[in-house]
């Protein structure tokens, strides 16, 4: 049907742009994981899995993971309690502001992360700016030191950031629901509440399912809320990624942890797939 | 409650007018500044099968969601068995809604589907099995109670979602065009199963369709809804052979409007002439092709009011147990008449009609302001 040129000349570019950008990256950063670093600081080209148990065996990059892990399922949770309700508003009650209210939950993510993640170190820091209303309010005498460089910051931060990423799928999800199902609820005599467990939640599953994992994968991941507002006590996971790859120089032990952070992710998207398959009824 | 003597109930029970279980009174809906219904009444009887009928736009739909709860009127009162219905929320409502697109719920199974509305009223797990279980033998579906909805045919799942209402005993049964997804013959079919199911359960049925054969075929008493007005209501034999409105006579059945002029108890249409008792001026009135005959060989009974004329075959369209012809007249009046099957009807015809089958017709509700 269509002409060899045509055929080459569209598959060809993707190819190419997933070899060079996932591919060959991935490879390299396979081989890495089991290669090592000589006491000069150079990378020895042979195979050996000490990569793996030094991972394994070191109390802190253990702990690391899974103060990353809680603070994902912390951020997920609140993520899907403030993307839930608003939309579900949005979608079944905002009426004609609908588009305005949807645009108010998407602008912020035009905003540089950067930026956003700022400003939360203005708001939280001692002489910032809650700080700063609480003492004037005479609440608290001194600045409040646990807000920011704790984990309390890296999740407030991470909730902020990636609940409109929870909001999303579930908006859309809700969207598709034929309104005709919620009046059938209703005339065959569910109330408003019986309605939303019976019908609207469990048809909306696969958006919680899927705003779920993009919150848990993308906080999961994340270094720079950990970085700037996190504080020894906020590492996370990506950040020793991060400094496996500088300062430590071990790029080998850094490939190891992206690695097995890198199947961690792959074993959850598959899960989560799986799921909302099972919740899908189209 | 039979041997109350409160006067009130006395009264209400009049012999030979039983009080009706559905009145609606005085229905008036605009949506922004379109008006979908002007100003509705009717009544529905215990165990009737009343078929809202019109276009697309008429307001019957609206008519019946108003009816089921899902949207509110402007103005007017809708009661049921002599209470006020439109001040409850459709949850509240005896009454139970077929939709035009099933809206059977895809996560649960069609026995789950048909046990939801006894579900939500908590009623026990056995009692909502065994009364799911007989609603779905009566429509014939209890090999699929366990499919999902998604996997059974557009006619299976008609036939749930009539199960899903009826399962609750309602005393109103609602239906938004329940057929209009079918194909024809399956639609045929249904349409006398519905018809049977309801003479059966003896639950009064609301019926919406824009198809006016079905509503023939179906009804006890047909409401025809145009432009928002209430046109006739009337029994399908009614509606047929007296319509109120011009309208009517065209949209139930094929018709010829004949505008004529009376006078002195004559009324004439071209170079047509018969006997009425109607005031002089104009008038409208509409003849059924099928009053339309070739003429009996001899005028014998002339005396009785029979309308003879000269007609010249135009068309000829074959429906099967009959044919409808075009014929016009010798004074440019055309007229469609319904004949026996005959392979080829040509030429010049002497045809005959009964001045009592041509019917006096208004103009249409709606061009007189929709009083």
């Amino acid at each position: 049907m269509f002409s060899r040129a045509y055929r080459v000349a569209i598959t060809v570019p993707p190819l190419l742009w997933v070899t060079v950008f996932l591919l060959v990256p991935y490879a390299l950063l396979f081989c890495y994981s089991f290669w090592s670093v000589s006491p000069a600081q150079t990378i020895v080209h042979s195979w050996t899995l000490d990569n793996y148990r030094e991972f394994l065996r070191v109390n802190v990059y253990l702990q690391t993971l899974f103060r990353s892990m809680w603070i994902a399922a912390r951020v997920t949770t609140f993520s899907l309690v403030l993307g839930y309700p608003l939309a579900y508003y949005l979608s079944f009650h905002a009426g004609a502001r609908k588009d305005l209210f949807y645009q108010l939950v998407i602008i912020p993510l035009w905003v540089s992360y950067l930026v956003r993640a700022y400003a939360w170190k203005t708001i939280l820091g001692s002489d910032g700016v809650l700080n700063t209303l609480l003492q004037y309010v005479h609440l608290t005498k001194h600045p409040l030191e646990f807000l920011l460089y704790s984990p309390f910051a890296v999740v407030l931060t991470l909730t902020h950031i990636y609940t409109p990423f929870a909001f999303l799928p579930i908006y859309a999800s809700l969207e598709h629901i034929p309104r005709n199902l919620v009046e059938a609820s209703h005339d065959l005599g569910a109330s408003p509440l019986q309605t939303f467990w019976r019908v609207i939640f469990p048809l909306s599953i696969p958006g919680v399912l899927a705003g779920a994992t993009f919150a848990f994968v993308l906080s999961l991941g994340d270094f720079l809320a950990p970085l700037l507002l996190g504080g020894p006590s906020g590492i996370m996971i990506s950040n020793i990624v991060v400094s496996q790859f500088g300062t430590a120089y071990n790029w080998p032990l850094g490939a190891a942890i992206s690695l097995c952070m890198l199947l961690l992710v792959l074993a959850l998207l598959f899960l989560s797939e799986n799921l909302e398959k099972k919740w899908s009824f189209r | 409650m039979a041997t109350t003597t409160e006067p009130a109930v006395a009264r209400s029970a009049k012999p030979g007018s039983p009080e009706p279980l559905l009145s609606i009174r005085g229905i008036t809906k605009s949506f922004g500044k379109n008006p979908v219904l002007r100003d509705i009444s009717l009544q529905v009887a215990e165990g009737e099968f009343l078929t809202i009928l019109g276009e697309s736009g008429s307001g019957k739909t609206t008519l019946l969601r108003i009816i089921a709860g899902f949207e509110s009127a402007d103005s007017g009162e809708i009661l049921m068995g002599g209470e006020r219905l439109d001040l409850l929320p459709p949850y509240r409502r005896r009454v139970n809604t077929v939709f035009q697109h099933y809206a059977l719920f895809p996560h649960l199974t069609v026995a789950d589907n048909v046990g939801y509305g006894l579900s939500v009223a908590k009623l026990p797990k056995e009692e909502i099995a065994s009364r799911a279980e007989q609603a779905l033998a009566k429509v014939k579906m209890s090999a699929f109670a366990n499919s999902k909805p998604t996997k059974i045919s557009g006619g299976q799942q008609q036939r749930v979602a009539l199960a899903r209402a009826l399962v609750n005993r309602p005393r109103l049964l609602l239906l938004d065009e329940p057929l209009s997804a079918l194909d024809a013959n399956l639609r045929r079919q249904m349409q006398v199963e519905l018809k049977s199911l309801q003479r059966e359960v003896g639950i009064s049925f609301v019926f919406v369709t824009h198809d006016q054969e079905e509503a023939m075929v179906m009804s006890d008493r047909i409401a025809l809804l145009r432009m928002g007005g209430l046109e006739q209501i009337a029994s399908p034999r009614e509606i047929y052979s007296h319509p109120a409105t011009a309208y009517t006579a065209q949209f139930i059945g094929h018709t010829n409007l004949l505008r004529c002029e009376v006078k002195a108890g004559a009324a004439r249409c071209n170079s047509l002439s018969w006997r009425v008792a109607l005031p002089d001026g104009p008038a409208l009135f509409s003849l059924r092709p099928e009053n339309i005959r070739p003429a009996a060989s001899a005028p014998s009974n002339s005396e009785v009011n029979v309308v003879r004329f000269r007609g010249k075959i135009q068309q000829q369209a074959f429906h099967g147990a009959t044919e409808l012809l075009q014929v016009a007249c010798a004074d440019g009046l055309s007229l469609a008449l319904r004949a026996a099957t005959r392979e080829n009807w040509q030429g010049e015809l002497e045809l005959e009609f009964s001045a009592s089958d041509a019917v006096p017709v208004q103009e249409s509700t709606a061009e007189r302001g929709g009083s």
